[in-house]
């Protein structure tokens, strides 16, 4: 009898164990899911780094429409902006490949792609669904620039009338076209020149970063597809925007300053907390020493005309979406008049123009 | 028409014992407002003034800072309310850790200093932005002598509350109410609730109950919540995810109020995308004209 009292103890014993046991295994391992699923948040380390196999397991499904509702918008002037699609046509062209469509190309199209003149996006192989064209290359980093080359050529040989300005983006780069065509209006499209987040090492003149966006006028377009006939440009290169930048001075395109009116950067290699917060990019960080202007971290940092972000992810690009065209401070005045400040400034110019003539002149008559 | 709109500010409707039936509140109609000159906007846009109580304690430094750096500067006046001194930034020491005893001490101190200079009190945590322009808009036609006790409303058995994440308005006619009802430890004791504490957003609608002052869930002319208890990113997600075959709604209103939830890094962005971002080429005829706060650069 003892024996088995001793037995039904040590079962006894045994089964409270296994539950404790359990029970702490449960408790654990939620724990530390937790601790796994906040990762340090990854710094794109190389400036040419392209974009990894996603580790965004959880992909966004559905769309979302914030134009549904007109309602709120009743009171909205748009006069301007559409003067200006009108006069300053953009076609935009999206570099994308067939395991982003769903992931990142859709939410590009259901946001932002739909205020270009015209959009293509922009694959390895053509989807009739989406849809893409096909430019009948393989994926991957070492393609990119031959993607690009591809696009160009695409672009040039079946749009070439249709727009003024020709941008290149991401599938993870928001545009905000309203402020692009801003831009682009105080220059011709027959001008030799491009724009985009200029950065200085390699290039004299500097070159655009690929995926902050760039955009071509008409006349730097066609010097850029005939460059690859005349082979005055190569077509070997796994750096992209590099390349391009380097054909670019070759040919004679100018590359533009697209800071706004204030100085202040239009184009952006990051999203918007990577920039306004002061320490966030450490100063041992590539892009210190890769911008062309002085790089300014903090409110300084970012246009209220701002032109692109890049790195965007889903969600982020719909959040961008409200943030820009929907939710406002009623009634405010904002700081930043872009009209205001380039009136003030040519006039106090011409004035000093004038005052510098008229010194001249008096000199020159005693 | 300048004069019937101050008319219906201060003088108010005639029954003092009004109780408020609907639960949903809306924002003024555009065509009301619209014919008045720059300069009755202005003096309009001065007419209602905002009280910004924040409840902080040491351990919120971080977000503490952000609110501070941001959207707290467009209160007419805001205030940090703290758990204890902290040396680092200036506030009103309760000297009590838990929060309803804070938020019980912040309404005290507020109404007893405040009564005659501010004509709304919005409280809100730490985690919480707010963009206190579209607040003034909100109640731009509402009657600050009525009992008003506005927010994110959640309902829990009998008792409607406004949720606290959300951020929580009173009218000074409520504030004044509330005021009288904390001496009352039997309708509005510092330890509610039997068997364990209630939370103190939801002490304080009872408390009010007891006055007469009942929720009420705002929203804008379509319907949409504009005190959100969540992120812009996480309403997004959450919409998206319950409906992963479908083309959904925007989220939320273009006249939000409030957002809740954000690290500190997300109140600065907010500001640059609220305050700064935006596409050229659009404007609006707004019925009122807000300044913005000087010597800021983040706005």
């Amino acid at each position: 009898m003892a024996s088995s009292k001793s037995l039904m103890n040590l079962l006894t014993f045994t089964f409270g164990s296994a539950i404790g046991f359990f029970v702490c295994y449960l408790l654990f391992s939620i724990v530390l899911e937790e601790q796994v699923k906040i990762q340090p948040h990854v710094l794109h380390n190389d400036p040419h780094a392209q974009h990894s196999a996603d580790t965004d397991n959880n992909q966004l499904q559905g769309q979302m429409n914030f134009n549904a509702d007109a309602g709120q918008h009743k009171d909205e002037d748009k006069n301007i902006a559409e003067g200006l699609y009108h006069k300053v046509k953009i076609l935009c062209w999206v570099m994308t490949g067939p395991q982003n469509l769903e992931k990142k190309a859709r939410h590009v199209k259901a946001t932002w792609a739909q205020r270009c003149n015209k959009v293509l996006f922009m694959s390895s192989e053509e989807n009739k669904d989406f849809p893409t064209v096909g430019l009948e290359t393989k994926e991957g980093r070492d393609q990119l620039y031959w993607k690009t080359i591809k696009a160009f050529q695409y672009v040039h040989d079946h749009y070439f009338d249709d727009a003024d300005w020709f941008m290149k983006a991401d599938d993870d780069t928001y545009v905000i076209l309203d402020n692009l065509r801003w831009l682009l209006s105080k220059y011709s499209p027959e001008q030799p020149i491009y724009f985009g987040r200029r950065f200085k090492p390699y290039v004299k003149q500097g070159y655009m970063s690929g995926g902050a966006g760039y955009v071509l006028s008409k006349e730097a377009l066609k010097r850029f597809v005939a460059a690859f006939k005349t082979n005055k440009c190569t077509h070997s290169s796994s750096i992209e925007d590099l390349a391009l930048g380097k054909c670019m001075e070759i040919l004679n395109v100018e590359a533009g300053d697209s800071r706004d009116t204030s100085g202040r950067e239009t184009f952006h290699p990051f999203v918007p907390e990577h920039h306004l917060i002061r320490g966030y990019l450490p100063k041992t960080f590539w892009y210190w020493n890769y911008n062309y202007y002085p790089a300014v971290e903090g409110p300084g940092c970012c246009s209220d005309l701002a032109v692109s972000f890049h790195y965007v992810d889903s969600v982020t690009m719909y959040h961008l979406e409200y943030l820009i065209y929907h939710l406002r401070p009623y009634g405010y005045l904002y700081r930043y008049n872009p009209d205001l400040s380039k009136n003030t400034e040519e006039q106090s110019k011409n004035e000093a123009l004038e005052d510098n003539q008229k010194i001249k002149q008096k000199i020159s008559e005693s | 028409m300048l004069v019937t709109l101050l008319g219906h500010i201060k003088v108010g409707h005639g029954t003092k014992a009004h109780h408020h039936e609907h639960h949903h509140i809306q924002a003024p109609n555009k065509e009301d407002v619209l014919n008045l000159s720059e300069g009755e906007r202005v003096e309009l846009s001065k007419s209602i003034r905002v009280y910004c109580i924040i409840l902080v304690k040491p351990k919120d430094l971080g977000h503490w800072a952000a609110a501070r750096e941001t959207w707290s500067k467009h209160c007419d006046k805001a205030e940090f309310y703290s758990s204890e001194n902290v040396k680092v930034f200036d506030s009103v020491a309760v000297n009590a850790n838990d929060l309803w005893v804070m938020m019980r001490k912040a309404y005290k101190i507020t109404y007893e200093r405040y009564k005659d200079e501010f004509s709304w009190f919005f409280l809100a945590y730490p985690t919480t932005f707010a963009i206190i322009e579209n607040l003034k808009y909100f109640l731009l036609k509402k009657d600050p002598s009525q009992p008003f006790y506005i927010g994110h409303t959640v309902k829990s058995g009998d008792l409607e509350y406004v949720d606290g994440e959300g951020g929580i308005v009173l009218s000074i006619e409520s504030l004044r109410r509330l005021s009288s009802v904390l001496a009352d430890p039997d309708k509005c004791p510092e330890q509610g609730g039997v068997i364990w504490k209630l939370a103190e957003d939801k002490q304080l609608a009872i408390c009010l109950k007891y006055t007469g002052v009942f929720a009420e869930n705002a929203e804008d002319s379509e319907g949409k919540d504009v005190f959100n208890t969540k992120s812009v990113g996480a309403l997004i997600k959450e919409a998206m995810s319950t409906h992963p075959q479908q083309v959904v709604d925007g989220c939320c209103s273009d006249m939000a109020i409030t957002f809740s939830g954000l690290a500190p890094n997300h109140m600065h962005v907010m500001m640059y995308g609220v305050y700064r971002l935006r596409p050229y080429g659009h404007s609006y005829s707004d019925a009122l004209v807000f300044l913005p706060p000087p010597g800021s650069d983040n706005d």
